[in-house]
């Protein structure tokens, strides 16, 4: 009976979410991102590979403006050395109001907003799309699997066929991670189009995998403290919750008469 | 207090008769803390400490995240991510107080639950009950609210939708919509008047959680027998409780430490697992999220708001009995209302004079129904409003209405209980026999 009750609101709690999320119906891979599961961490190189691919190639058009520049220095981040940050910043023109126009950009400024107005900002889209959904409404799939956003930004990257089309004056590809099919947004990568000091593997999946593992750590930069903050308290909560138990076990045994020994 | 007979306060020390004589505080805190408990409690006696942690969490987060926060329709979005990002420890406060709104209603619902099944609800224990609905309205008005403030699609849609609901009620519902919002439509106005709702309902609800514990402090506790504290003198009394301190007290934060590792896993671990992708997208009037999808504890209710469409033939027949007064809209909200209106009445619709639903054979499969019901609507909440689901919320919807004007008031008549135990030590005898119980090696206490 009470074994029930619980169970029912473990059941509340892990399995009854709303599992219709921005994403929509394409195929979204389950790529392996070193991030995954309680203990996974950023592959800080992979996130500086994703930083120059967003530099080079996505921030044509897209911006990151609810990322501080500084933050590219920060533990658990792409963690340049302070004076790459800095040299890195100057790349950018933000606009100052004070001086009522454009300036080089500092560590403290925030990466520019997207250029194109048609083009969202993609500071927090790993966290606004969910990749995985389902069965049934149930959300057990995003509790085994993750959200799934990386997932997606990955699956959409790759997930270009080739084929286009003309709707209404406007260009479509075809791409098979996209809700309906057909994107707007041109093919952004290709092949061999970023190089990386390191050789690391610069095909379009290997980079669509880089910059969505960036993309998420623009969208959740404090992950890595995070997780190690909640195994820490998970940790301490379990050992609170066995002498608090044996404490409550000794307390009762008068009452419930039983010999203080099996205490 | 509690009517129970008990050992009083004495002062201690100087100091304390002196503090007495003026202000009987310290007398409070004693009656308060050592409260003959009934000693048959069980697991589901856990869930008020775990709410008042959760209010007290959700207040002490809530300041915090106030000291960082912009209402404002332009800045809010970006003040969130200002204390996700730029806050000391603000990503882990936001989520703590983001999963502990989840906590609080897990709690809530599990400790509502606990009260239908085991009869809490009855006399002379209605007061508690009607304060506990009460407190349970106001959470899911400040959660509502709380749920806005980041300023995400879900935060705007959500508001549209539900503040929409008001304008359902015939002739002054669309003066009161515009009165709530501040103008027109889901703006700065509203922004602002829901963050200051926000900061201003958990201090009402803390006021009522007082008033729920002096109220049943007064009638004492309920027990898994549903039968009361004997208290013919201390003696007897002493044979049926112990004090709340330190033999609940010690338990409960058990419970509780066991629940948090649990809440801590989830925040470290998967702290938006819970929350809605499109709420990381900032509000934007002029895109429509594919699906609006309240939080998941607003689920329930959200399916039987949706359930009662106008093919339903009972609201045709409201519609034509007040000559279209009551649309489908507004049966709706009548409909979602009632479904907590109807719990708050359970004092008066359940006829049966036994509390515990342990003693009532035909009761407990139609409270297990329901528990399964509240699940199955939580479901349907979440799914497009097409069928099959339509026609399944409609029937779970129904069953909810079943379950508290029929059933409950049916069942007090045809139901034949099983047998009682006369004391709450006689039930607890029979858990822990007094001879220590035949296996294990007993050293008699006391």
């Amino acid at each position: 009976m009470i074994g029930r009750f619980t169970l029912s609101a473990i059941v509340a709690f892990g399995l009854a979410v709303p599992a219709i999320g921005a994403g929509g119906d394409g195929h979204v891979e389950d790529f392996g991102f070193s991030f995954e599961g309680p203990f996974g961490t950023y592959d800080q190189m992979q996130l500086q590979r994703g930083l120059k691919i967003y530099t080079e190639v996505c921030s044509a058009c897209h911006g990151l403006q609810y990322v501080p520049l500084r933050t590219l220095g920060d533990d658990g981040g792409p963690h340049l050395p302070e004076e790459q940050v800095r040299a890195y910043a100057a790349f950018w023109e933000v606009f100052d109001e004070d001086l009522d126009d454009f300036r080089t950009a500092k560590p403290q400024d925030h990466f520019p907003g997207s250029g194109d107005e048609n083009a969202p900002d993609l500071s927090l889209m790993a966290k606004a799309r969910a990749g995985f959904h389902g069965p049934y409404g149930l959300g057990i799939s995003q509790f085994f699997r993750g959200m799934g956003g990386p997932e997606y930004i990955a699956s959409l990257l790759d997930g270009y066929t080739g084929k286009e089309k003309e709707e209404a004056g406007a260009v479509l590809y075809e791409n098979t991670a996209f809700s309906g099919g057909w994107i707007s947004m041109a093919p952004p990568l290709e092949d061999g189009l970023v190089e990386f000091g390191d050789d690391a593997p610069n095909d379009v999946r290997a980079m669509s995998q880089d910059v969505a593992a960036f993309l998420m750590w623009t969208a959740e930069p404090k992950l890595n403290s995070r997780k190690e903050d909640g195994f820490v308290a998970v940790l301490f909560l379990i050992v609170l919750s066995v002498l608090l138990y044996l404490s409550n076990k000794r307390l009762w045994s008068p009452i419930k008469r039983r010999g203080a020994d099996d205490a | 207090m509690a009517g129970i007979p008990h050992d009083s306060y004495e002062p201690g020390t100087r100091a304390e008769s002196w503090l007495h004589r003026r202000l009987p505080v310290l007398s409070l805190v004693y009656d308060t803390l050592m409260i003959p408990t009934p000693k048959n409690l069980n697991w589901m006696w856990i869930w008020g400490i775990v709410l008042s942690f959760c209010l007290g969490l959700q207040i002490v987060t809530g300041i915090v995240l106030a000291m960082h926060y912009t209402p404002h329709v332009d800045l809010a979005f970006a003040s969130i991510e200002h204390i996700m990002r730029n806050v000391n420890a603000g990503h882990m406060i936001r989520y703590a107080h983001m999963n502990g709104a989840a906590l609080f209603f897990i709690a809530v619902y599990a400790h509502i639950f606990r009260g239908l099944y085991y009869g809490s609800y009855k006399e002379p224990r209605e007061v508690t009950w009607i304060i506990g609905i009460l407190i349970f309205v106001l959470m899911m008005g400040t959660a509502f609210m709380g749920y806005v403030l980041p300023w995400g699609q879900m935060s705007f849609w959500g508001a549209t939708v539900i503040t929409g609901l008001f304008g359902a009620i015939p002739f002054i519902g669309e003066p009161i919509q515009t009165w709530l919002l501040g103008g027109p439509a889901v703006e700065n106005a509203t922004l602002n008047r829901f963050f200051s709702l926000h900061y201003l309902l958990p201090f009402i609800i803390a006021g009522l959680v007082v008033v729920h514990i002096w109220a049943f402090h007064t009638t004492g506790n309920n027990n898994p027998t549903g039968v009361e504290v004997r208290r013919g003198s201390r003696e007897e009394a002493r044979k049926d409780t112990v004090s709340f301190w330190p033999y609940y007290i010690v338990k409960d934060l058990f419970a509780l430490a066991v629940i948090l590792a649990v809440f801590f896993a989830v925040v470290g671990f998967m702290p938006n697992y819970l929350g809605h992708p499109d709420n990381y997208i900032e509000a934007n009037p002029l895109v429509t999220p594919a699906h609006i999808v309240p939080e998941w504890y607003f689920l329930p209710f959200y399916a039987i708001l949706r359930a009662f469409t106008g093919e339903v033939w009972v609201v045709q027949l409201a519609s034509f009995l007040t000559g279209g007064i009551i649309d489908a809209k507004f049966f709706g909200v009548l409909a979602m209302f009632g479904s907590i209106a109807v719990m708050a009445l359970a004092p008066w619709l359940d006829t049966s004079s036994v509390r515990s639903g342990r003693y009532r054979p035909m009761f407990k499969w139609w409270f297990w129904l329901l528990v399964i019901d509240f699940f199955v609507l939580m479901w349907l909440g979440a799914q497009p409003a097409e069928e099959p689901y339509a026609t399944f919320a409609l029937i779970a919807s129904a069953f909810w209405f079943f379950y508290f004007l029929i059933i409950l008031p049916l069942l007090g008549v045809i139901e034949k209980p099983l047998p009682r135990p006369d004391t709450i030590e006689k039930d607890f005898d029979e858990h822990y026999p007094p001879d220590g119980g035949a296996s294990t090696k007993s050293v008699a206490a006391e």
